[in-house]
């Protein structure tokens, strides 16, 4: 606004000066926003690694190594190390190289907005075997007791998750029941106080492990069982 | 102000010192409002976005500044906002860089510095008018000012709402945390407090102000 | 007395009158909840209405006016707050929750005749947000011992986590308390409560919620003696019975049958007591119908859906806020008056 007054019929600047301006100023900034996105690139994918391989470790015991795969209903494939925002499903190696489980995300609706977690499952004793929240917006000091009571994360150190003689489904679909009525090895025991919540990462469970867990044992050639642990591997 | 608003300012003390209270930007003008409500949570989240704001304002209130001869009046806001989306962007890209979880608390709050109107307002209101000098110290004053307001929130907030301060529990572990102050209208309520505070000690400044004239006039 | 010539206008009770009279209905509702509850809901009471008084006096004397506390609808807002609270609330969270009443639901707005919304809801929707265990923590009724023993979270140390019940109550002669109110019970379990129990209050929930009857004789009184507006219970109710009742013929394995709609939960202490808040109700004839259906549909939609198993508290909230546009919309024509020219 400022000088529009001092001046009576201001100059109208030819349009390709304005585009002009414009243009230079947009390039500068795709510019200076290039270079601040090659800087950052290494930082960023490192950060979102580790935060997965904390994930991943946390919910396969004994993991140290991670190795990505995609998963869907035309097979199981290998993808690189680097590529693991392609992955859907992440298998775990120990020390030794030795295959130890799959982790895999599921979702379901909680009481605030979708609540993510990613679980570990074990082929060995058919069961999962770990469960961390990844993403959830739940009330404080009621829903996130989810990630942290010790009571519930105790009912995924070994829960059953046995799939059925056709190995098309789950023998016995993953259920949340109340705090102290768990009688069964798929039952799980919810938290007082935190029924949605608790009620909503047993219906995570049931939904992913009774659609991918069929897929994951259709295709379990396609593992790689063993890996080779070189020296020095992170 | 008296003085013309189309002549640049004089560097003063004021020029720094005019977002920190006159004008500071939430408590008197409240404005951008949006991510104090939102990110305010803990006083981490406070600081962070107060700082990623900052920057951000001293940046494009450089820019701004240094081109103000060369931009053309008529596309002078597609200007700035390009410049501040700039700037915008690298922060966000920082952030992802230092911490993902700081990134995960900030959420879109970080893309929409954009359209914070503290910003967008200095590079209109000061920063085109004013010399790179000037308009850096301002736009300091103004971070400055806009991270204190955010700190007073999110400290108050994270104190009631979880027992702690910086992540650093203050508290016995019996400590019942108030978890409204955490939920949104905590903040609604935290933010009526500080603005109900200042206006008292306004008021009261004001009054003893005038007191003091008339005791003045009266000798 | 003084003799006058017509016309003969009847004096309507002052508002001090009235507020007694409320006061004196929900006495009934008190004892019976004291009664059942023990001495736990005695102090939550007596907390109750000593902090709002005590609130209400302090703000007057800030503000520099005259105490107001001598009207009595204080009280009633204190009474209806620890009414809605759960047994054994702890006494230091239902000082704040009256606080929060007077202060940010009341004196804020004005005082008595301002206030935008029921103080009492405010009150307890900020502890419903604050402290989100403590008011879904249920309590056995007809406990014996209850006079003579506090639930002990009544007692829990200001600013400090009361302890989990559960020991306490796994302590006492019963057969299987689940912890949870009828509502909850239906909802996250879907077993359903007798309907018998419900009327008579035989069930577990906050203090003064839990006879249907009581408060609707109660409500009965007010009616009579005309100091409440029958029209919104009334709309309340018929609302919230038609709407659960297609649900309930759409599928009834899910949802709750309307009888069980109406007797569960807050709804009837709601539906008489706290829709029909004079100052944050509409005046409107078709306004008041409008605010009650409003109310009623609302409530059982979040009952219904939302992720908590009762709703009336948002429900009454979220129509008192709308009330003010409720009645605009609806004002009546003034009689002989035509339509202004050009507008509408």
């Amino acid at each position: 606004m400022s000088g529009q007054e001092t001046s009576k019929q201001p100059a109208r600047p030819r349009s390709s000066s304005l585009i002009i301006a414009l243009t230079a100023i947009s390039m500068t900034s795709g510019l200076l926003v290039v270079l601040a996105f090659q800087l950052t690139l290494p930082r960023i994918n490192l950060n979102k690694q580790r935060a997965l391989e904390r994930a991943v470790f946390t919910v396969l015991p004994e993991s140290t190594v991670r190795k990505n795969y995609y998963l869907d209903t035309d097979g199981l494939t290998l993808l690189p190390d680097d590529s693991f925002a392609q992955a859907n499903v992440y298998a775990g190696y120990n020390d030794q190289g030795t295959f130890t489980g799959m982790a895999i995300e599921g979702s379901a609706r909680g009481y605030q907005d979708i609540v993510k977690v990613l679980y570990g499952y074990s082929f060995e004793n058919q069961s999962i075997v770990g469960m961390t929240v990844l993403q959830s917006s739940e009330t404080p000091g009621l829903g996130d007791k989810v990630e942290t009571d010790p009571e519930f994360l105790a009912n995924f150190i070994q829960l059953d998750a046995r799939l059925n003689d056709a190995s098309s489904a789950l023998a016995n679909p993953i259920v949340t029941v109340k705090r102290g009525k768990k009688i069964h090895p798929w039952q799980i025991d919810g938290i007082s106080g935190a029924t949605v919540t608790s009620k909503a990462i047993g219906a995570a469970l049931r939904d992913s492990a009774g659609q991918m867990l069929p897929l994951l044992v259709k295709y379990e050639s396609s593992l790689e069982r063993t890996i080779p642990i070189s020296k020095g591997h992170e | 102000m008296v003085n013309d608003p189309r002549l640049p300012e004089p560097l003063s003390w004021d020029t720094f010192q005019q977002g920190l209270w006159k004008e500071n930007p939430v408590f008197v003008m409240l404005l951008g409002l949006c991510p104090v409500l939102a990110v305010t949570n803990n006083a981490m989240n406070a600081l962070a976005m107060g700082l990623a704001t900052t920057f951000v304002l001293i940046c494009s209130g450089v820019l701004v500044s240094l081109l103000r001869k060369v931009i053309p009046k008529q596309v002078r806001i597609a200007s700035y906002i390009i410049i501040i989306a700039t700037f915008v962007t690298i922060v966000d890209y920082a952030i992802q860089a230092i911490s993902l979880d700081l990134y995960k608390a900030l959420g879109a709050f970080i893309q929409l510095i954009v359209v914070n109107c503290i910003i967008l307002g200095r590079a209109e209101a000061y920063a085109s008018k004013n010399t790179i000098v000037n308009a850096s110290v301002n736009a300091l004053g103004m971070g400055v000012g806009f991270t204190f307001a955010l700190l007073c929130l999110g400290g108050v907030r994270e104190v009631f709402g979880s027992g702690s301060l910086f992540g650093f529990s203050l508290f016995a572990p019996s400590f019942q945390p108030w978890s409204i102050f955490v939920l949104p209208p905590g903040g609604f309520f935290v933010l009526a407090f500080w603005l109900f505070l200042f206006s008292v000690i306004k008021e009261r400044r004001k009054a003893a102000a005038q007191l003091k004239q008339e005791a003045g006039n009266a000798s | 007395m003084e003799l006058r010539a017509s016309p003969h206008l009847r004096v309507s009770p002052s508002v001090e009158v009235i507020m007694r009279n409320v006061v004196y209905a929900l006495l009934p509702i008190c004892a019976f909840s004291v009664y059942q509850f023990g001495i736990s809901v005695f102090a939550l009471l007596a907390v109750s209405v000593i902090t709002c008084l005590l609130t209400e006096n302090l703000i007057c004397r800030l503000s520099g006016k005259t105490p107001t506390t001598g009207d009595w609808s204080v009280v009633i807002s204190a009474l209806l707050l620890a009414l809605t609270l759960p047994p054994g609330f702890p006494l230091w969270m239902a000082a704040v929750a009256s606080f929060v009443c007077v202060a940010v639901g009341k004196m804020l707005f004005g005082g008595l005749g301002f206030n935008v919304m029921n103080p009492a809801l405010v009150g307890r929707a900020f502890v419903q947000a604050a402290f989100p265990a403590s008011i879904t923590s249920w309590t056995p009724y007809m406990l014996p011992g209850r006079f003579a023993e506090f639930i002990p979270t009544s007692l829990a140390t200001p600013f400090l986590r009361p302890a989990p019940l559960a020991e306490w109550i796994a302590g006492k002669p019963l057969d299987g308390f689940s912890g949870a109110t009828p509502l909850a019970l239906m909802k996250f379990d879907h077993v359903p409560t007798d309907s018998i129990q419900l009327l008579i209050g035989t069930t577990a929930g906050s203090a003064g919620e839990t006879s249907a009857l009581l408060i609707f004789i109660c409500g009965i009184y007010l009616v009579v003696r005309k100091m409440m507006d029958w029209r919104i219970t009334a709309s309340v109710l018929l609302v919230a019975s038609a709407t659960s009742g297609i649900f309930y013929w759409m599928d009834q394995s899910i949802y709750p049958d309307p009888l069980f709609t109406l007797c569960s939960g807050g709804l009837m202490l709601g539906a008489v007591f706290m829709a029909t808040d004079m100052v944050a109700s509409p005046v409107t004839p078709w306004g008041v119908w409008i605010y009650g259906a409003l109310i009623g549909f609302v409530t059982i939609i979040i009952r219904l859906f939302g992720g908590l198993s009762e709703g009336v508290m948002y429900a009454i909230l979220l129509a008192n806020a709308s009330s003010p546009l409720i009645s605009a919309v609806t004002q009546p024509r003034i009689y002989g008056a035509t339509k202004p020219k050009g507008t509408e």
